[in-house]
């Protein structure tokens, strides 16, 4: 799919000028009917000092009689805007109150890019914190801070400065890293869709060039998945309907039937267009499978070397959408997508303040408030990691009694309870150990090319980190292959399991609170996110050592590509063998700059 | 507003998913067939989402008995052509107490021919869902809606007690005496509509395009005499115009643009022209400030 259309939550309240940014934006891309604009030229609100004959954008998103009645927006609008690069937006408009953190929600949920506001005037609130928060806890891809009403201060740029600031220090503890910030009057049209003059000092783009640059790049790897709406059924055929997400589908493929995890080969695509070869994300189709299986509506179709276990114990992040709080052990039905079963929430393990970030221990989770809970489900779904899958990484809690959505839920991790392998709960977890040797355990995993740094950056990594009194140990790639991994070659087999074995040493070296420094080419995205997917959210970092192959070629430290390049190793990365770059790497590193600024980087990282 | 066909067929996928939940997850759902643009693409999403299956639920026409006559034939021939279950319903109560739209207001007329028409055949034939055809550009209440609205008992639609609804993970489920309404169009666009008529080949009412056609002029209004029910003024005689329909309905409240356009390009480009709230042209609507939140609470579409 080629993301023609994109979805952005705004985030901010009325008296930080987000209906006039909104107006502003339809307006100036031609989204409005004319006899709309002409009408916010004719009316004024009662005290208005918008002057007569000129646009008052604010009244572009006014809602619902009984909101303006109170003075208050009760819920989300959606709204299309054409945008000039020929793609679609659709503006997920949630009301700014805090007792609203509910529609933030219901709005982000879809959301590929927040914009969030802040009102200069007033300086950074805790609602900014709380729709920082919101946004990067939803999958979020990309933040806008519109900093807005810098005409009332002259478009001082301390001002500005300020506030990019005060935000920094919640900026670096989110998941998400693309993050913009943007000085803009809304109300003068300043930076909006037009660069303003008057901020000469400001050099990136405007909020409507900083929207149209996101390109989705979540989906690196393609790993297909269909979850089954439906049965189509003729007397002479039967095929079962669903829309494609995360990658291709093409006739011939083997896939899984999960749960259960059943065989079978799609023989057909079928639309009413005609059969197709491929089925892309996005699109709705209909598979015909051999043999014809009883898969049924709620199963879902995966590549069958992509299967996955489905559980019936699920670790979820969730946000209590309903006046009437959450009972402990109540059974509650359990959606996602066309899948349903019942469950009941077994432990709220923290409840999150979204206005500090802190997390906290909880008994109870009414609405607006965010928890990570334990969910104990009646039959096993075939779910992800909200992570690894927007689509099959979601659920929502429906009461049984009432029928209504309760609350909606992100999965964390999905627990798996293997026939013969048991999982044993001790008393000390990996947070008490690191607490006890007073640091913040992470993994750190040094891609790039042979010869980009790697070795040299991890060893004085090291240094200073032992030098610092933390407690620090390098993963080097080659020194692993000399022990736990010599039975291992660099076909794309055995170096995705050099990968995966590295990656649980770390994982389990980051269980008893050590820094883990990883220095591996580790070419495949895959093969890394994988490794990323084995640690919670934060605790991996991705740090990608760029440097030009004719760089490496000829630095050459083991004499590996001379030797390539006479043909006496295959499969060497750069050479006969590819490497994929990081997409959104949590920091790249010149790998032409001196090593000790390097890794001087990488301690601020840390920071 | 541009609509390249990648956009088109994010749009297209959407409704099909929608409908297809909405086939799955009730046990009678019904498709508001109103003859016009807007259910005319739900009728073409409806069979591209069930193929090679037939659609799995019938149409539903709520016939005032004023609708043009052109809308008519065209709904009968193409019910007979595309072999549809089709259910014609008309509220008879109204009929009988001579309900038109020249006695009462046309707000009121309406509640009584559709909404409360709608209301009648959504619970003699026990329909759980109903889908109609309704976008959220239309109209600021329309902006707020739900894909999957839940209606109370009466079909009330109560604003404060909307659903949250995420991803696309849909509560279908229903509690007695509600019903739900769906609304796979929703993001659309109604230059999308025209754009995606035009790409699919989707064969449109006459009405729509420019023609010479017999109007009276009331207001600002251009009303087209249908038949002889039309109360003229004395010694008024309608003049042949060329015009055509942007929105269908009851012909004595459907105004009629005075147009050229007598092709879908022609259409295109004159919507994207004219570039009004398509709504201006219906008089029902335009009644009063927030008619259309009214309505929908009372049960309207």
């Amino acid at each position: 799919m080629s993301n023609a259309i994109i979805r952005m939550l705004t985030c901010g309240s009325v008296d930080d000028g987000k209906s006039t940014l909104i107006g502003r934006l339809l307006v100036e891309t031609d989204s409005v009917p004319h006899d709309t604009v002409q009408s916010a030229r004719d009316v004024r609100r009662v005290g208005s000092t918008i002057a007569a004959g000129d646009i008052d954008f604010s009244l572009f998103t006014d809602g619902l009689a009984a909101e303006r009645e109170q003075g208050i927006t009760i819920d989300v609008a959606y709204r299309s805007m054409a945008l000039p690069n020929g793609k679609r937006l659709i503006i997920a408009d949630g009301p700014g109150h805090e007792e609203y953190t509910r529609n933030m929600v219901v709005a982000a949920s879809r959301a590929d890019i927040g914009l969030v506001l802040v009102n200069a005037v007033r300086g950074v609130r805790t609602q900014t914190l709380r729709h920082l928060t919101v946004c990067s806890l939803m999958g979020v891809q990309r933040i806008i801070i519109a900093v807005n009403k810098l005409d009332a201060l002259n478009f001082a740029k301390s001002a500005y400065d300020g506030i990019i600031e005060s935000l920094q220090p919640v900026i670096k503890k989110l998941a998400i890293k693309d993050v913009h910030f943007v000085p803009i009057s809304a109300l003068h049209g300043a930076n909006v869709s037009t660069k303003s003059t008057e901020c000469d000092w400001y050099a990136g783009g405007t909020v409507l060039e900083l929207i149209q640059s996101w390109e989705d790049l979540r989906i690196s790897a393609n790993t297909p998945r269909l979850n089954i709406q439906s049965i189509a059924r003729t007397e002479e055929f039967r095929g079962i309907s669903g829309t494609v997400v995360d990658g291709t589908f093409k006739t011939g493929d083997t896939v899984a039937i999960l749960p259960g995890g059943k065989q079978a080969q799609i023989s057909k695509i079928v639309t009413f267009t005609g059969d197709l070869a491929q089925a892309q994300a996005g699109q709705a189709v209909t598979l015909e499978l051999v043999p014809d299986s009883d898969a049924t509506r709620g199963d879902t179709i995966v590549l069958l070397d992509q299967s996955f276990p489905s559980s019936d114990t699920l670790e979820v992040t969730l946000v209590w959408l309903h006046s009437t709080g959450l009972k402990l052990n109540n059974s509650y039905y359990v959606m996602n997508g066309s899948s349903q079963t019942a469950g009941v929430v077994t432990s709220i393990k923290s409840k999150l303040n979204v206005n500090t970030g802190i997390s906290a221990h909880s008994d109870t989770l009414e609405v607006n408030e965010i928890a990570t809970v334990q969910i104990r489900l009646n039959s096993p779904l075939p779910l992800l990691k909200y992570s690894q899958s927007r689509d099959l990484g979601n659920l929502i809690l429906v009461d049984r009694a009432t029928s209504e959505t309760m609350a909606a839920g992100m999965i964390g991790k999905v627990i798996q309870h293997s026939p013969n392998v048991f999982t044993q709960d001790y008393d000390i977890d990996a947070s008490m150990r690191a607490q006890q040797l007073n640091q913040r355990p992470k993994v750190l995993w040094l891609t790039g090319l042979s010869g980009s740094g790697k070795s040299t950056i991890a060893n004085l990594l090291e240094k200073k980190l032992f030098l610092n009194g933390k407690k620090a140990f390098v993963l080097d790639g080659d020194n692993l292959r000399h022990g736990i991994n010599n039975d291992l070659g660099f076909s794309q087999e055995d170096r995705k399991e050099n990968i995966r074995r590295t990656a649980e040493i770390a994982k389990l070296m980051w269980e008893a609170g050590l820094i883990v420094v990883v220095a591996l080419i580790s070419p495949y995205r895959l093969d890394r996110e994988k490794a990323k997917a084995l640690l919670p959210e934060g605790e991996f970092l991705e740090i990608w050592v760029n440097t030009l192959q004719a760089v490496c070629q000829s630095r050459d430290p083991k004499g590996l590509y001379s030797k390539a390049a006479a043909g006496q190793i295959s499969n060497f990365t750069g050479i006969g063998q590819e490497y994929e770059i990081p997409i959104m790497p949590d920091l790249m590193l010149n790998g032409e700059a001196d090593p000790e600024s390097n890794a001087n980087r990488i301690i601020e990282l840390l920071q | 507003m541009n609509s390249s066909s990648a956009i088109l067929q994010e749009l297209e996928s959407e409704a099909i998913y929608i409908l297809r939940e909405t086939a799955a997850a009730f046990s009678h759902p019904v498709l508001m067939y109103s003859i016009g643009k807007d259910s005319t693409v739900l009728l073409h999403l409806a069979r591209k989402a069930f193929f090679p299956r037939a659609i799995p639920f019938p149409l539903l026409h709520i016939d005032t008995k004023w609708e043009f006559k052109e809308m008519i034939s065209f709904r009968d021939r193409l019910a007979k052509e595309l072999n549809l279950n089709l259910i014609v319903h008309t509220n008879l109560d109204g009929v009988k107490d001579g309900v038109n739209p020249f006695k009462l207001t046309a707000s009121e007329y309406a509640r009584i021919m559709l909404t409360v028409g709608l209301r009648q055949a959504l619970d003699s034939h026990g329909f759980d869902a109903a889908i109609g055809g309704s976008r959220r550009d239309e109209e600021r209440s329309r902006a707020k809606e739900r894909i999957f609205s839940v209606r109370e008992a009466g079909h009330r639609w109560e604003p404060r007690r909307q659903r949250a609804e995420l991803w696309k993970t849909f509560n279908t489920r229903l509690n007695q005496d509600q019903t739900m309404r769906v609304f796979p169009l929703s993001d659309w666009t109604e230059i999308d509509i025209w754009h995606y008529i035009l790409q699919e080949n989707i064969e449109v009412n006459p009405l729509y395009f420019a023609k010479e056609r017999p109007i009276v002029k009331r207001g600002e209004q251009l009303i087209m005499i249908d038949d002889d029910r039309y109360p003229l003024l004395e010694n008024e005689v309608p003049e042949m115009r060329r015009v055509r329909f942007r929105t269908l309905g009851c012909y004595p409240l459907t105004a009629a643009v005075e147009s050229e356009a007598d092709s879908l390009e022609q259409i295109i480009e004159e919507v994207l022209q004219v570039r009004r709230s398509e709504r201006s042209t219906r008089l029902i609507d335009g009644v009063k400030e927030d008619s259309m939140e009214k309505k929908k609470t009372e049960g309207y579409f």
